[in-house]
């Protein structure tokens, strides 16, 4: 090393500097770590950003005894295993589908994954109209098949459902993406040795496709079910939480008792989300990884 | 692999016209409508065009409401995605590096990141404090706070394929931690910084949640709000609606037209590392 170089300055200067986190770490902890942590304190009090008054736990008595906010929590975990579930099922099919030797193949995975970066407030807009209980396309389609179609988003059976829908619309271009992705890193000779053993196509995507695209499994599990326990935007645009509170998630509900002044609620809101969520997540993201397997 | 399969193609492809097609087509034929027209929600030809009259319209509606949205909307992708990846970068840089007793923590804050939902009302008293609440600098910083995660780990995974040995050659040659990083790093970073720019660009451009708790206000309204609003305003005018809708399903287009690959890279390299 030559006499001019940076070895003589100072006890040990890593050409690594811990600074280099420093501008990062003040915005996220200034925005997103102080946040987080005072909401645990601000969902105990009567809240009105000025000033805050202590009483204990009365925001989660009032949200938990409030039929309309206990169902808000119900449609959650529903919102989030049907679209998470939908994706799985939806996504590993087209991607079989996608890496299978068809005819407008580039065209197809274009199609499914353009949804996945229009805006999601178009797309709410959109397709409450088209959900018109009489005039919207769908159901009028389906009234040329004979077929009485529901009040998608009218009925309050299936309002929830309805957006889960649009919302699988929407992004199983993504998870499509994440098991085409899975699919293509299985080495080709798994497949020679069983097309040699004659294996069918079905017994190939049993014995082969499956297990092997198993971390990409994971992967769309815990991407979907991170975005659909948070999700707000969809919901907001096609129903705002109706009729009644039967399309109501948490994070309509946060958003409601924020708009209505009642910040300590609101709060209470959020870190009855943050639980639910990290009692999700944490568990299943480590449950999931310790089984992965090798390639 | 099989051999190709015409008739399984065929259906397919008609699927994919009927499910996909159709509600874009859909979203076109009416921006093109007149308002009685469009007010019948058919899935019909208009009998006359008129994209250049609705265009005009929805241009000039509520003051020129939308191409404030359009600025505002620019500027806030503009500034928060440089910032998050030049901050996100520089974090993943020593985060695969260096091991100190930090790393492990600063991993787990990062994964946090992408999981936890944040809380809404404190974050509006901490932009309050600081007199950040309702202004566009608050907001940037706030897209900022939450898509660092995203770019961490997707830079963390491709610093590590860059070669030691580069960092030592430029220390050799005497460079300090800042010209190493911004010298030699980051331009060799390139690729993975515009996956990153064009995934977050998106996504921040298409954000209505953060707008609508920590920017709000007319004047302030991005271009998510603004459909927002004309849907509520307009709720007869549908050929409004979906011309606004069209318009700013354009930039998201546009980036899907030229950075089809990169957008596809990212989001499943960043997601299976996650």
């Amino acid at each position: 090393m030559s006499a001019t170089g940076p070895a003589p300055a100072g006890r040990k200067r890593s050409p690594y500097p811990i600074w280099f986190y420093l501008p990062a770490a003040i915005v996220y902890a200034v925005l997103f770590l102080v946040p987080t942590v005072t909401s645990f304190y601000f969902s105990l009090t009567r809240w009105s950003i000025f000033d805050s008054q202590f009483i204990g736990f009365d925001n989660y008595v009032t949200f938990f005894q409030e039929p309309a906010l206990v169902s808000g929590l119900w449609h959650t975990v529903v919102y989030a295993v049907v679209t998470s579930g939908l994706k799985v099922v939806l996504g590993l099919g087209l991607a079989v589908l996608l890496t299978s030797q068809i005819i407008g193949r580039g065209y197809l995975r274009s199609v499914v994954f353009f949804p996945v970066l229009v805006s999601t407030i178009g797309v709410g807009l959109t397709f409450t109209i088209l959900m018109d209980p009489e005039d919207g396309l769908i159901n009028e389609s389906l009234a040329l098949l004979g077929i009485q179609g529901p009040g998608w988003l009218t009925d309050p059976s299936y309002a929830l459902l309805s957006v889960a829908l649009v919302d699988v619309w929407k992004g199983v271009g993504l998870a499509t993406l994440i098991y085409i992705a899975g699919i293509v890193s299985i080495p080709q000779e798994y497949f020679e040795a069983a097309r040699v053993d004659g294996a069918s196509a079905w017994q190939n995507f049993r014995s082969i496709v499956l297990p092997l695209a198993r971390p990409a499994t994971f992967t769309v599990i815990l991407l979907s079910l991170i975005g659909g326990l948070r999700s707000f935007d969809l919901i907001w645009a096609m129903t705002r939480g109706g009729p009644g509170f039967t399309s109501d998630v948490i994070a309509s509900v946060i958003y409601k008792q924020y708009q209505a002044g009642f910040y300590g609620l609101s709060t209470a809101g959020n870190v009855v989300l943050f639980l639910l969520v990290t009692a999700i997540i944490f568990p299943l993201s480590r449950f999931l990884n310790s089984r992965e397997v090798d390639l | 692999m099989k051999s190709r399969n015409p008739l399984l193609s065929i259906v397919a492809i008609l699927l994919s016209v009927v499910v996909f097609l159709v509600p874009f087509a859909f979203i076109l034929l009416t921006a093109g409508k007149s308002r009685q027209e469009a007010s019948r929600l058919d899935f019909t030809w208009p009998t006359q065009f008129q994209f250049v009259q609705n265009f005009v319209d929805v241009v000039q509606a509520r003051d020129y409401m939308l191409i404030i949205a359009f600025i505002n909307s620019t500027i806030l992708t503009v500034a928060s995605v440089t910032i998050m990846v030049v901050l996100a970068a520089m974090v993943a840089f020593v985060l695969q590096r260096r091991r100190t007793r930090w790393t492990g923590f600063v991993n787990f804050l990062v994964l946090s990141g992408l999981i936890i939902p944040p809380a809404v009302v404190p974050t509006i008293w901490v932009l309050q404090k600081l007199g950040l609440f309702r202004t566009m600098p608050g907001l940037i910083l706030v897209e900022v706070a939450f898509g660092l995660s995203f770019c961490i780990l997707l830079f963390r995974a491709f610093i590590a394929t860059v070669p030691r040995e580069l960092d030592e050659a430029a220390i050799i040659d005497g460079a300090g931690p800042v010209r190493l990083f911004f010298r030699v790093i980051l331009p060799l970073l390139k690729s993975v910084i515009i996956t990153c720019v064009v995934v977050q660009s998106v996504t921040v451009f298409n954000d209505f949640v953060n707008p609508l708790y920590f920017l709000p206000g007319d004047q302030n309204a991005t271009v998510q709000l603004t459909l927002y609003n004309f849907s509520s305003s307009y709720s007869t005018q549908y050929n409004l609606l979906f011309m606004d809708i069209l318009l700013i399903t354009i930039p998201p287009l546009i980036m899907f037209l030229f950075f089809n690959k990169r957008i596809v890279a990212g989001m499943t390299a960043g997601a299976i590392k996650g």
